[in-house]
């Protein structure tokens, strides 16, 4: 990270990751198979087609009337007696949860999987505060025992291996032997999971959909541990970013679909929970109290460009990141953010600013693989154009964080030249020749061609190029 | 329906490396009784400043290219990914200006070469050349902006002396992306390093594509690592091996 600028080295951080072949491995190894997964859910292309349409609508329908729908759902919770609370920033919501957790005189907290909560740090933010934030999603469990952040939104700790998490838990579990057997891991897992169900004096956990018109918060699962953490202790707190509100009801299942499909190429999760109330007179079991912390973070900013607000319609399915030939080679930890790939590449800017995140929105090849395989249809490629261009030539009135962060004059420079270079044919040619001659020696210093040359061989330009083949073989020029 | 005349615009990067690849696509043009304009002030379609975010820039070179292309003729394009950029992202690029409508009825006209010879053309290859193997690298831009998936498959298969063994990653970026190549060298680097992996365990000893900037990268990698197998432009390929000698 630069002193001055705050901004990350994703150079620096990209290159080592890709020193580490275990990593590489692991990683595609892991992601061949969620895209094989993924593509059997979609076998044909029409029905793919029209469920995609119909997802991308609903959430472009959700976020068309998003400021309304915030106050439905606000209204329908409350009614339903929830507490609802609103954090313009992380910060926010962290004194939101600590508050919450003091009131009840909670020290013990288990946490079902939620991006949001990363967001928010929330983790490191309550240890300082004395308060034991217990990670029980397998995955995330495994990476909190191991003090690293997830590498995936979906599968946080996809980065290791079954020997290293074999070690991992050799080391840090008590009375834990060492076993690569899958099953035996999990189950070990699993019993000191369920021990810190019953003590702890509250749950929190993210939320997928929440519907306005009923109230209802929609979590999605595999391992029943979000059920447990939002069930069995008396206090549950769900923390939800502001765009998953969606209209009705019947929102849900066309979003459920793609949602599950393209992240782990399951038909429907193991586990689908709607919240609507606490416990109720003369219920025997759920939560006495239920909060939702309804997190901004830069999302009203994001919202405020019309062409940028589609990076709200993203449902974390993690689909693009699976698909992705950079995510794939690096790995997430690379990003140093909390959101990874390219929905990471577009989000991760909009949120911290392009000062400090410029660079990310240029770590693509713009292949389009992402954007073919989002399940609600958000351009990705062409949101990356758009910050690059936000990045280095903004417009008046832009809305973006830190428009005009990753200007360089360098760059300026070097694309005036182009410009002039490619609008007068005469100059065109003049450099064509040049680099013809001069092509294989000269620019070989430059740092530009000495990237291009690590991998191959200097481009070699042709004795005579088209313009000049053309011209000989009499192809009309009008 | 056949045009009677269509216009070419070469690319500057088939221009200055592959411009045997340029001279086939004409021929193959021409063969099917097709006039071919080509006109001499053409560069360079813009796309790099404007994936770079420089839209200006990018817009006076467009605007340059547009001028030269002034009759309702076909524009054909020997890339899949300039021929996306001038399709697709010309309307974008001079959106709210006074030339949107000429770039929106310029776009109309673009085409790429290989499916302008089979969709508009319908053409019929009849090969002359020895039994030949070859591997097909489905370049991005070409496949998921402008469709092209089928086409250079038809083509390839009318060829009765050559088998096409596929890639086992056919779909995946060979790691070019333009600027992207040298702004992160490493990660084009493990990129193309797995595409020419993935190319050698086909054995053939051609890679074929319809996007001059992926043989470049792929190309480069080839020769850096002496493997054996050598890149070529569909359409020189096409040509070389259906021309009457
Ligand atoms: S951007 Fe699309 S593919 Fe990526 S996580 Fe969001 S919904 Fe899934």
């Amino acid at each position: 990270m630069s002193a001055e600028t705050g901004a990350t080295d994703f150079h620096a951080s990209s290159s080592k990751a890709l020193l580490d072949p275990s990593l590489r491995a692991n990683f595609r190894r892991a992601m061949d198979g969620l895209m094989a997964k993924r593509a059997a859910q979609f076998p044909d292309p029409a029905e793919w087609n029209a469920l995609r349409d119909l997802a991308a609508s609903v959430r472009t329908r959700a976020l068309a009337k998003l400021p309304e729908l915030l106050e439905t759902l606000e209204a329908k919770c409350v009614a339903n007696g929830l507490k609802v609370h609103w954090a313009a920033t992380t910060d926010e919501a962290n004194a939101i949860v600590l508050a919450i957790l003091r009131d009840h005189g909670a020290t013990r907290l288990v946490k079902g999987k939620s991006m949001v909560s990363e967001e928010m740090h929330l983790n490191d933010f309550l240890s300082a505060n004395g308060v034991e934030s217990l990670e029980t999603d397998l995955g995330e469990y495994i990476i909190q025992l191991d003090g690293e952040t997830p590498s995936h939104i979906i599968m946080p700790a996809i980065h290791k291996n079954k020997q290293q998490i074999a070690r991992l838990f050799g080391q840090k579990i008590r009375d834990a032997v060492y076993t690569e057997d899958v099953d035996a891991l999990t189950a070990t897992a699993r019993r000191v999971l369920r021990q810190k169900f019953f003590e702890a004096e509250a749950g929190l956990s993210g939320v997928n959909f929440a519907v306005a018109e009923t109230g209802t918060l929609c979590l999605v699962e595999n391992e029943g541990n979000g059920r447990m953490s939002t069930h069995v202790p008396p206090i549950h707190i769900a923390v939800m970013g502001l765009e998953k509100v969606v209209e009705r009801l019947e929102d849900v299942p066309p979003l459920l679909t793609v949602l599950t499909r393209s992240a782990t190429g399951q038909p429907i999760s193991t586990y689908f929970n709607m919240i609507t109330a606490p416990r109720g007179p003369g219920e025997k079991d759920g939560p006495r109290e239920v909060h939702l912390v309804i997190l901004d973070n830069g999302r009203s900013r994001i919202f405020s460009d019309s062409e940028l607000q589609v990076t709200l319609r993203c449902i974390r399915c993690g689909a693009c990141m699976n698909y992705c030939p950079v995510y794939t080679r690096i790995g997430g930890h690379a990003y140093e953010a909390i959101y990874p790939g390219p929905i990471g590449m577009i989000l991760t800017p909009q949120i911290e600013g392009l000062k400090r995140r410029h660079e990310l929105p240029h770590a693509s090849s713009l292949c389009h693989a992402c954007t073919e395989i989002c399940p609600v249809e958000i351009p990705i490629t062409r949101l990356l154009v758009r910050l690059r261009k936000e990045a280095a030539q903004p417009p008046a009135g832009s809305k973006v964080l830190d428009a005009g962060g990753g200007r360089s004059r360098l760059e300026d420079l070097a694309w005036a030249g182009w410009q002039a270079a490619h609008t007068s044919p005469l100059l065109y040619r003049v450099m064509g020749t040049a680099l013809r001659l001069f092509g294989p020696l000269a620019p070989r210093g430059l740092p530009l061609l000495n990237a291009w040359t690590k991998s191959r061989t200097v481009p070699k330009r042709a004795k005579r190029t088209l313009q000049d083949l053309v011209r000989e073989k009499g192809i009309p020029d009008a | 329906m056949k045009p009677e005349a269509v216009y070419f615009f070469g690319t500057c990067v088939v221009d200055l490396f592959f411009p045997e690849a340029g001279l086939a696509g004409i021929e193959l043009l021409k063969r099917e009784g097709v006039r071919v304009v080509f006109p001499r002030g053409q560069t360079c379609c813009a796309q790099p400043a404007y994936n770079c975010g420089y839209h200006e820039e990018a817009r006076a070179v467009a605007r340059g290219q547009m001028a030269l292309f002034p009759k309702p003729l076909p524009v054909v394009v020997p890339s899949g990914s300039c021929a996306g950029m001038m399709k697709h992202h010309y309307p974008d690029l001079f959106e709210g200006t006074p030339e949107h409508a000429q770039a929106v009825a310029f776009a109309a006209r673009v085409h790429e070469l290989t499916q302008f010879l089979v969709d508009v053309l319908g053409v019929r290859l009849t090969d002359r050349g020895e039994k030949a193997t070859v591997t097909w690298h489905s370049s991005c831009h070409g496949l998921r902006e402008m469709g092209l998936e089928a086409e250079p498959k038809a083509l390839l298969s009318q060829l009765s002396n050559v088998t096409v063994v596929p890639l086992k990653r056919e779909r995946e970026c060979c790691g070019f992306g333009g600027t992207f190549s040298v702004r992160y060298p490493d990660i084009s680097a493990a990129m193309v390093t797995d595409k020419i992996a993935d190319v050698a365990s086909t054995g053939a000893p051609t890679v074929l594509s319809a996007d001059a900037a992926c043989l470049l990268n792929i190309g480069g990698a080839l020769e850096k690592t002496g493997a054996a197998a050598r890149p070529m432009h569909l359409a020189e390929f096409l040509w070389e091996r259906t021309r009457e000698r």
